[in-house]
């Protein structure tokens, strides 16, 4: 690997970080720190309307780390995320009023239906170019919705009302502070689970197939499952997304699913940070609330955001907080555990040890 | 039955349209230009404005007007590919492919809602609502702008083929899509062939915008978004990269969607057409005129 790969260009942290800041950033208390700051939020500010924007907003935040696993890690273009919010939405929706179920009980229903989604929508386009699959799941984003309006199972334009919230263990949590209190641990759990998918055996495939998928493959690599992979966990994560949603509105309908929804999404991980889950996440919140904030500018807004989307991927590719590289351990064997093999930040590349690069030795 | 594959022929014309500004780009730098469908809906807007500041048209000169309008459009939209190209595309020539794709996501989006923040999100009446009589052929209907529209398709494509075929700009195209750093080597101007591509890839998208208005008499700020879907599935049909596969694919695909919705009914229209794309993809990616092509590392 190390005559190949120019490693004196391939960032390395090794040791402390420099800055007090990028210390700060790097942290491992942060996430404690987030999960902090929600669970206190009801405190502040506890009325019906600030829980219903809180609530969208962490179940957007669940999206997010979900299409990061898609786009972020295995670097696959998804145009159509939101089909799967559908499909999850409308799985539970369905088979809690056929059955009368609680919500909660739908999860092997919306688990499985997911995963048949993401496999008929991967398995043939995942052997083909990558930019085929963007595509494709522009495509499949409109089938889902453009079905779920025609089938009368689904309720047609109208959707799907009266769907009944969460209860657990004998408690009833589908009051606005409760229900929220609910998100904020399992999407916490779901966030987590994907940050730790990231640094797993998986995720290490899932970069090297992003930065460079021949030489995956030619390390032996099984490109097409790991891409399947990243695939079907971004769609089990959306779904569980969709579930949630259905709880939280109570009613469903095909105008909840269309495009603009999915490139919303794709702006919350592209905006915080493709990989980095922490990026991704407070990217995900300001992406979900800037519209509240913004509602006088009506369609304007979304202008602003195709030019940010523009501007972010000239001038910015790696998103505003950018995965770091780590190496596991301090070994000095060349590997290039570079980022998102785009531009690097001029912060990161001052912190670079020199390397020889023939050797892979420091210098 | 001659009733629909002549309506299948006259909506595949307007897909063969649009393909082909999807598949040039394709062939020459290997982009999907999301933005594309938006341009075909921006041809649409500005033949809607500059109709509508010529006044009351007397119905013997729309043919006319049209025309006219549909070249002005042409020379606008054209510039405004040519002007997305320079600003969003050519800095991330060399850029990871996710990258490229993003922007032009950013693009379509400045678009469609650029459009809807200056024209407003309400759908536009066109000022021209091309009428006239209609002959029975073969037993279709056939209507006489049908054949106006669809003769001006046919010239323009096959305008475009003899322009790819003949001039040295179109064998300069040609030879880019075969290896762009050879080309550059042979001493060919790749920046201004590909912004000749751009160019038009998106006169031929705005022309299509134009005549759609005209025909449907409707207009909207998203109009540009399934049918830039379906132009993509028409390229993919007759093979991407390929400018006789991206005619023959829009023809096919109006064919099939004819057949597909009298089959299945009109509101599962779109559907069909999407699940043909996913089916095309999975058994001949290629294509029916594309070349197996293997990616050089």
């Amino acid at each position: 690997m190390s005559e190949n790969v120019d490693s004196s260009t391939a960032p390395r942290r090794i040791g402390k970080p420099a800055s007090r800041l990028s210390a700060l950033f790097e942290s491992k208390q942060l996430g404690w720190g987030a999960f902090a700051i929600a669970l206190i939020f009801p405190f502040i500010l506890a009325s019906n309307y600030a829980m219903n924007i809180a609530t969208t907003a962490v179940i957007f935040v669940l999206l997010a780390s979900g299409l990061n696993i898609v786009v972020g890690y295995c670097g696959l273009l998804d145009l159509g995320y939101i089909a799967f919010m559908a499909v999850g939405a409308y799985t539970a929706g369905i088979v809690s009023k056929a059955w009368e179920l609680p919500v909660l009980f739908t999860v092997p229903a919306v688990l499985v239906m997911t995963v048949l989604a993401g496999l008929i929508i991967g398995a043939p386009t995942l052997r083909l170019r990558s930019d085929y699959l963007a595509i494709v799941t522009l495509g499949f984003g409109e089938i889902i919705r453009l079905t779920a309006n025609n089938l009368t199972i689904t309720g047609g334009p109208s959707g799907i009302y009266g769907i009944p919230g969460i209860h657990l263990f004998g408690l009833d949590l589908s009051n606005p502070v409760p229900f929220y209190y609910f998100c904020v641990v399992f999407v916490s759990l779901l966030v987590l689970g994907s940050a730790r998918l990231g640094k797993s055996r998986l995720g290490r495939a899932w970069r090297f197939v992003r930065e460079d998928e021949d030489a995956a493959e030619a390390m032996g690599i099984h490109t097409y499952k790991v891409k399947l992979a990243a695939y079907i966990f971004g769609a089990i994560w959306g779904g569980l997304g969709g579930m949630l949603f259905a709880a939280h509105l109570s009613a469903i309908s095909p105008q909840s699913f269309v495009f603009l929804q999915s490139a919303l999404v794709l702006m919350a991980v592209v905006l915080g940070g493709m990989g980095n889950t922490r990026g991704v996440v407070v990217g995900a919140v300001v992406i979900s609330l800037l519209p509240e904030f913004l509602r006088d500018m009506g369609n304007l807004r979304y202008v602003i955001f195709g030019v940010v989307l523009i501007l972010v991927m000239v001038l910015r590719p790696q998103g505003f907080w950018p995965a770091r590289a780590f190496e596991p351990e301090k070994g000095d064997d060349g590997s290039d555990s570079g980022e998102d093999g785009t531009k690097r930040s001029r912060r990161d590349r001052r912190k670079l040890v020199p390397v020889n690069p023939a050797t892979g030795e420091k210098a | 039955m001659t009733q629909l594959i002549w309506n299948g022929l006259f909506v595949g014309s307007f897909y063969a349209l649009i393909a082909l500004g999807y598949s040039m780009v394709y062939g020459i730098i290997k982009l999907l230009n999301f933005a594309h469908g938006d341009i075909y809906m921006l041809g649409a807007f500005i033949g809607f404005a500059t109709l509508s500041s010529f006044g009351v048209i007397p119905a013997s000169m729309s043919i006319t007007a049209l025309l006219i309008v549909l070249l002005l459009t042409m020379i606008i939209t054209g510039g405004i590919g040519v002007g997305i190209e320079r600003l969003a595309y050519r800095p991330l020539r060399n850029s990871p492919r996710l990258a490229v794709l993003i922007t032009a996501v950013g693009a379509s989006f400045t678009l469609e809602y650029g459009v809807s923040a200056i024209a407003g999100p309400n759908p536009k009446v066109f000022p021209v609502r091309l009428q006239g009589e209609t002959f029975d052929v073969l037993g279709a209907r056939i209507s006489a702008p049908q054949i106006v529209l669809m003769v001006i398709a046919v010239l323009l494509m096959l305008g475009l083929n003899s322009y790819i075929q003949r001039t040295s700009m179109g064998r300069a195209m040609r030879a880019i899509a075969l290896d762009p750093k050879g080309s550059l080597l042979m001493g060919i101007n790749v920046n201004k062939v590909i912004t000749w591509t751009f160019f038009i890839g998106s006169a031929l998208a705005g022309a299509a915008g134009v005549m759609a208005g005209a025909y449907y008499g409707k207009i909207d700020f998203l109009m540009g978004f399934i049918i830039g879907l379906k132009a993509f599935t028409a390229a993919v049909i007759g093979g991407i990269g390929n400018i006789k596969g991206a005619m023959l694919g829009g023809l096919l695909l109006g064919l099939l969607e004819a057949f597909g919705s009298q089959w299945l009914g009109g509101e599962w229209r779109d559907v069909f057409t999407f699940a043909v794309l996913i089916a095309f993809l999975t058994l001949k990616p290629t294509g029916l005129l594309g070349e197996r092509v293997t990616e050089r590392v």
